[in-house]
């Protein structure tokens, strides 16, 4: 599925409304957040207890690094990664918009 | 219709409890998955059920779960992945299985239920009423309401043809007790005959890991009222799916549910004065109050709706056409308004040539025995029905106790 596409636009009504898998990754839902975190790439550990407490798969690893990101397209700011996190390395900081 | 004047089992039936029966209709229709969670009086359909699979009777996955929530769900999963799934009830765990069902019919996934009838708490009652099954009158399952214990057995049978035709799921009710709990002769249906009647599920979509898709996932405004509205759609077209089923199910059981297209079974309403509507086991008594009338040379008859979802509205309109007056007797009410069932009755004769008046009775709430003199007493009153009357007059409580009111007898 190609990121630009909007893949809802030719969503035909089929039985029971049967639609391709990761349609909803289209719904970008991080403009919902309040507070985005924040992470201290120094004291992140790489031990990814923010990734498997994350409800929306947005704490991933940095591609090539030992520390890990946030996808903010999907981030909504619930901050269980900060909670979680080990070594406190994640900030919650508010949004400014 | 039933057989009031049948008092001996013949050699092709069985006496056996409600549930007990119910239980081997479903195992004759073979289901791929039964996923439950254990209520009274609902209860000693699955646990046959489990009894048999435990067995070797039967081959279906059973699949124990923690609530009502949680099997209707598996029962979601099972239906999504091609199986014919099939789950039990009553009550509280209807309500509990309430949003998962909701879901099941925008999914559309023909998920074959049979609801022993109960009340909701609170107070807390485990005995026979009307108002769980009213209360998911809006999801989008067909609902029926049997008779007797054959036609609760036969019910689920029709419900898996024309589910897995109209793509909804389905609940079958049956009165809690008064059908469960009861010992009476039925025709256990073999599973050759069921595989005659009931051609395997060929579901549209899926759910495969290979092929992988979304289903019931997110819709924007602008999809979510068509898919809603195909919905309704499947509801209307499953009138004549249900009229085809009863045909053939009478070529192939022999048992005759073919009036109004399945949809009313009538007991002298043709040239009735009078007409009782009524659904579920209340019918049995009331036939018999009809006989009585009916010797002393006056026209009551009764409507009993067999289908509920779809609602029978052009049906119920032709049946009552010609009546003098219509007494609604109901185990169910709408705080606030009046009884759903009599509503719908009067919205649907409200666009009709006649509209004869109807009364709407509330009675026989939370297993409260209703006598042949209750039905008569209403038969005396429904004939004092005009055209024009205040709510007071149109609905009433005949067996209200009003000693036990606050403030004496209100």
């Amino acid at each position: 599925m190609s990121d630009t596409q909007d893949p809802y636009e030719n969503l035909k009504i089929t039985t029971g409304v049967v639609a391709e898998p990761n349609t909803s990754r289209a719904n970008k839902t991080g403009s919902w957040r309040e507070f985005k975190p924040v992470i201290d790439t120094d004291a992140c550990i790489g031990c990814g207890q923010c990734d498997t407490y994350c409800p929306d798969q947005a704490a991933k690893p940095v591609e090539g690094e030992d520390f890990y990101g946030f996808d903010l397209d999907y981030c909504k700011g619930c901050g269980i990664c900060a909670e979680v996190c080990p070594t406190d390395a994640i900030e919650m900081v508010r949004e400014v918009k | 219709m039933a057989q009031a004047d049948q008092q001996n089992p013949s050699d092709e039936q069985e006496v056996m409890k409600g549930t007990s029966a119910v239980a081997k209709g479903v195992m004759a229709a073979n289901p791929d998955v039964v996923s439950a969670y254990p209520i009274t009086p609902q209860t000693g359909v699955v646990e046959k059920l489990s009894e048999l699979v435990a067995d070797g009777k039967l081959d279906s996955e059973f699949i124990k779960v923690d609530s009502e929530f949680n099997a209707a769900s598996t029962c979601i999963g099972a239906s999504a992945a091609g199986a014919r799934a099939f789950s039990a009830t009553s009550s509280q765990g209807l309500k509990l299985m309430s949003e998962p069902l909701f879901t099941a019919a925008g999914m559309r996934l023909p998920i074959v239920m049979a609801v022993a009838n109960r009340s909701l708490s609170a107070p807390l009652s485990i005995w026979a009423d009307h108002t769980d099954a009213f209360a998911e009158r809006d999801g989008g399952m067909l609902q029926f309401h049997a008779e007797d214990v054959q036609e609760a057995i036969d019910h689920v049978l029709l419900g898996f043809r024309v589910a897995e035709q109209v793509n909804l799921p389905a609940l079958s009710n049956f009165d809690g007790f008064i059908l469960t709990h009861v010992q009476e002769p039925a025709n256990i249906p073999t599973e050759e005959e069921v595989s005659e009647f009931l051609p395997p599920r060929e579901p549209e979509y899926t759910l495969d890991p290979s092929d992988p898709k979304t289903m019931g996932a997110y819709a924007r405004p602008e999809h979510w009222t068509e898919s809603r509205y195909e919905i309704q759609r499947a509801m209307m077209e499953s009138r004549e799916v249900w009229a085809d089923a009863v045909e053939e199910f009478k070529d192939v059981f022999g048992r005759d549910y073919t009036e109004y297209g399945g949809m009313l079974d009538t007991y002298y309403a043709d040239d009735a004065d009078h007409i009782i509507v009524a659904m579920g086991s209340i019918a049995g008594t009331i036939r018999n109050v009809v006989d009585a009338y009916r010797e002393d040379g006056e026209k009551v008859g009764m409507v009993r709706p067999r289908v509920f979802r779809p609602f029978p509205a052009p049906e119920l309109r032709d049946a009552l056409a010609d009546a003098e007056s219509v007494a609604v007797l109901t185990k169910e009410m709408s705080p606030g308004y009046e009884s759903a069932f009599a509503g719908e009755i009067k919205g649907a004769l409200y666009h009709a040539e006649s509209q004869p008046p109807v009364k709407s009775y509330v009675l026989g709430m939370a297993g409260r025995d209703v006598k042949p003199e209750d039905i008569a007493d209403i038969i005396e009153d429904v004939k004092t029905a005009t055209p024009k009357m205040d709510f007071d007059e149109s609905e009433s409580w005949p067996q209200l106790r009003p000693e036990l009111l606050k403030g004496g007898d209100a």
